[in-house]
């Protein structure tokens, strides 16, 4: 119970300190709505081509909202000493650093909704498969999530992180199937579409908008899990390694 | 874990609060702790004394789990936390020698937030922190932001930060450092009521008067090592008795300590700081003769000056350091820690 209270209390303070903050709500809003328009736009091909789109909007406005927050408000933590604040509470630090994450997760997720509101209002949704949609967006979420944990841990700058996350983020735009298939990719390339963690979620999002994906939808879920966890353990390691020196 | 509880396994066994063994600690070739040996016992005030990249925070960071040690082992209310760190933090309180709470959040609210990360409850918890705001005068600034703060504001809510989930240990480094005189005041006040209360303290810090003023026992410690650990009395004993003066002359030779000793043979004289003659000796010095003796030589003495002896005299005794550099790092720092 007493964990649990640190818990909701980290999260909470970090939605107060960070997350509900106005820039970021609108920015939370404003990215995806610019992304959805601009590859509605550059489609030309009326509103037929929403639900095509949808799962690549959804999924980067995943990617650059957790990953963005995440990178830098632990980093900022670590660079104003907040973060030993953390270290020295009685907690472990897989809860401390789940309760850090959880925020991002749930700022994540909310920016998966904008467009998908967007595209209510514009296209059909009534064939798309929430149940399969859902799981996606909550574990495309926690692995966009650990990514920017990931990378948040093994910098020292919050520009040194927002570097780095670049370096993963606008590859994965081309390389994960987002908005174009990974059977068009070169032969050689696709390898590297395979090992990166978004191209499971988006598979799903994908099969379940649209119906078409390339691999079963048991294989996405358990890819994503994995990803998840071995992303976070190595947080863990490099946090230990790197932090508490 | 509770405050009884807490409270309970500090009685429960007569191991000291703190007890650390052969601790050491590298970072590349530096050598920022050398094998150092110390126990706190239960309810006492222990200062931990030296200059600046002595070894103190480094230490610290140890002791409460933030670096890993090289070498040694600690227990921290008997319990074994070389291995498991996280197992003693619910025994220990730290305020760290930098502010390090939320600048977006409230005082209030940080006050708060430090206290559900050990669990306590809303109520208690907001209890707790209208007191401490109270205690450290920092009502009227409870409603606003930390970053608002001023310095001397930051500091005292961050020793209320440490000490708001009431620890039976409280780990201090340089807690008044940097803050004006009044507020160092207070935070000494403040420490010395906690050491009252029963709270097992140690305390770092650069400022010798501090140490002297506030502690049971202190260990000088100079680069990375232990040259002495002793109870303040005990190490004040020497010292006690004696007649110490500081001459301020216009020229002070090589041979001038000599010279002197030889016609006052009852006195020990030095002169290693220039233009200056110190003067110690185990009865009353009389100043008319050594002026007299100055002049005669064509030495003119511009002031004559009775010196209280001190910790501080113990200490450049003991390591070696200088007391200008101690007193450099005080100015550096600009606080009110001596006053």
């Amino acid at each position: 119970m007493k964990r649990w209270i640190a818990f909701w209390n980290i999260l909470a303070k970090d939605m107060q300190a960070y997350y509900l903050k106005p820039p970021n709500i609108s920015w939370g809003i404003i990215f995806p709505i610019a992304w959805t328009s601009m590859f509605f736009i550059k489609s030309g091909s009326g509103l037929e081509s929403i639900l095509a789109l949808l799962p690549g909007v959804v999924t980067i406005s995943i990617l650059f909202g957790t990953t963005s927050m995440l990178s830098v408000t632990i980093t900022f933590e670590r660079r104003s000493r907040s973060f030993e604040r953390l270290l020295l509470a009685p907690i472990s630090l897989e809860l401390l650093m789940l309760a850090k994450t959880s925020g991002a997760i749930l700022f994540g997720i909310a920016n998966a909704f904008v467009p998908i509101i967007i595209a209510a209002f514009l296209a059909d949704l009534s064939g798309v498969a929430w149940s399969l949609a859902v799981p996606a967006i909550l574990l495309i979420g926690i692995v966009s999530t650990f990514l920017g944990l990931f990378i948040a841990v093994s910098v020292s700058e919050v520009f040194e992180a927002q570097t780095f996350s670049n370096f993963f983020r606008f590859p994965m735009i081309f390389l994960c199937g987002l908005f174009f298939p990974i059977m068009s990719l070169p032969v050689f390339i696709r390898p590297l579409s395979y090992v990166l963690p978004v191209t499971y979620g988006v598979d799903i999002l994908h099969g379940a908008v649209n119906g078409e994906h390339i691999m079963s939808y048991t294989l996405d879920l358990i890819i994503l899990g994995v990803f998840c966890i071995v992303l976070f353990l190595l947080s863990l390691r490099n946090l230990k390694r790197r932090w508490i020196l | 874990m509770g405050i009884v509880r807490k409270n309970e396994i500090m009685k429960s066994n007569n191991q000291p609060a703190v007890e650390v063994s052969n601790l050491t600690k590298r970072y590349g070739e530096v050598l920022a702790v050398d094998n150092i040996s110390f126990d706190v016992s239960k309810g006492e005030l222990f200062g931990f004394l030296g200059p600046n990249g002595a070894g103190k925070t480094t230490t610290i960071n140890m002791l409460t789990g933030l670096a890993r040690l090289d070498a040694g082992s600690i227990r921290i209310g008997g319990i074994k936390c070389t291995q498991n760190p996280k197992a003693a933090q619910h025994l220990v309180g730290v305020v760290p020698d930098e502010s390090n709470l939320y600048p977006e959040l409230t005082g209030f609210d940080n006050l708060c937030f430090c206290a559900a990360l050990y669990g306590i409850g809303k109520n208690e918890r907001q209890k707790w922190a209208r007191e401490l705001l109270d205690t450290f005068n920092l009502n009227d600034a409870a409603d606003r932001k930390f970053a608002g703060y001023s310095k001397g504001m930051k500091r005292k809510l961050t020793f209320a930060a440490g000490i708001i989930h009431q620890p039976p240990i409280l780990f201090l480094d340089e807690p008044t450092t940097g803050i004006d005189v009044a507020s160092a005041r207070q935070v000494r006040q403040i420490i010395a009521g906690l050491h009252r209360k029963g709270t097992t303290i140690f305390l770092t810090t650069h400022y010798i008067e501090e140490a002297e003023r506030l502690c049971e026992r202190i260990a000088f410690i100079v680069n990375g090592r232990i040259v002495r650990t002793d109870r303040t009395a005990d190490l004040l004993q020497p010292i006690q008795g004696k007649h110490m003066l500081i001459l301020s002359v216009s020229n002070s030779g090589d041979k001038l300590p000599k010279k002197m000793t030889s016609a006052f043979p009852q006195h020990k004289f030095d002169s290693s700081e220039h233009n200056r003659v110190s003067v110690e000796s185990t009865e009353p010095v009389n100043v008319s003769p050594l002026v007299r003796f100055l002049e005669e030589r064509g030495i003119q003495v511009t002031e004559a000056r009775r010196h209280i002896p001190s910790l501080e005299d113990v200490f450049v005794q003991v390591t070696g350091v200088e007391s200008g550099l101690m007193r450099k790092e005080k100015e550096k720092a600009g606080g009110g820690g001596n006053q």
